[in-house]
């Protein structure tokens, strides 16, 4: 239950870009995730080219709004995983802002959050479980398997087969989180629109804001708590 | 027919059960938090960023009840097989 109008795919209808569009998908559905996502990230990279053309040493409009919330999750990050965290920088303020922009284009009557849809839940989700174990990797070689191990060699085969159920306990629990989150926004405030269209969804939306926010920072949180555990000394 | 009208009470009933656990949970989290926050301002932020995660962590057990209920409510994987044996 979405939006009754999409402005986006009626737009895409029109053009016949959908039959186009429809071998590269297996699920119709996901077509208008894939265009809104494709809005979102040419909104993002359209104000990271603005706003880096004209970089100044006395910062205004634009570049004054990018340095805070750059310099946010920086803070963040250093706070969390510390200093060999900043290397992770890119990856993590790229899933923040992504997130952050595809939930709150929910707000706007004719928009579809792209997060509201299970697969592009999932392939953020994977990038996160697959990056934490090549880093793992890259950072300890070998020895990072001693991280599935536990502090007991003979009951290694036991922790081992645990260790790996949790491990892919959290691409799950990050993708569905994030998509009943937002899916489940969605629901409740196309009921609330079909009960009373008239000033009664506004509180819902403004819950929607929250949501919005504390989502993305709870799916950032997390990528950057996995990936610090990766990072850590097994013991 | 009574097929999709127990598919009804499952998913209401099973998201009441879930809601009401997490529910509990997130309570004594935001309680816990007060309190220290209450004992210990300066700490506040520290303490605001892990409640958060604790309670996304909480949260996500009603999520996954929800998911279960949609499913049962929009994508029932039985609904085929039933209507199937209805239909004879």
């Amino acid at each position: 239950m979405v939006h009754p109008f999409l402005i986006l795919e009626w737009l895409a209808h029109k053009l016949h870009l959908d039959s186009i569009l429809a071998p590269l998908i297996s699920n119709p559905d996901s077509l208008k995730a894939l265009i809104y996502t494709a809005l979102v990230s040419g909104i993002l990279i359209t104000v990271a080219f603005v706003t880096s053309r004209s970089v100044s040493m006395v910062p205004s409009g634009m570049q004054n709004f990018m340095e805070s919330v750059v310099s946010g999750i920086d803070g963040l990050i250093e706070s969390t995983m510390g200093e060999e965290g900043r290397a992770y920088f890119p990856m993590l303020a790229t899933f923040a802002m992504f997130i952050l922009v595809s939930n709150l284009i929910a707000l706007v009557p004719g928009f579809y959050p792209p997060t509201a849809c299970v697969n592009t839940n999932a392939a953020l989700a994977l990038t996160v479980f697959v990056m934490t174990h090549v880093i793992g990797f890259k950072k300890h070689g070998a020895a990072y398997l001693k991280h599935f191990m536990g502090p007991i060699l003979w009951l290694a085969p036991l922790i081992f087969i645990i260790e790996i159920i949790g491990h892919i306990a959290r691409p799950l629990s990050l993708t569905l989180r994030l998509f009943g989150n937002m899916w489940g926004h969605e629901i409740v405030l196309m009921i609330f629109i079909m009960l009373v269209p008239f000033l009664v969804p506004m509180p819902m939306m403004l819950m929607g804001v929250l949501v919005a926010f504390i989502q993305t920072f709870v799916f950032t949180m997390l990528a950057m708590i996995y990936i610090a555990g990766a990072l850590e000394e097994a013991h | 027919m009574e097929f999709f009208s127990w598919c009804m009470i499952a998913a209401g009933i099973g998201m009441g059960i879930g809601s009401f656990g997490t529910g509990i949970g997130q309570g004594l989290a935001i309680k816990s938090a007060c309190e220290g926050v209450a004992r210990n301002p300066g700490a506040s932020g520290k303490i605001m960023t892990i409640m958060m995660v604790g309670l996304a962590m909480v949260e996500s057990l009603a999520i996954y009840v929800f998911v279960v209920a949609m499913i049962i409510l929009f994508a029932n994987p039985m609904k085929a097989d039933v209507l199937a044996l209805l239909a004879k």
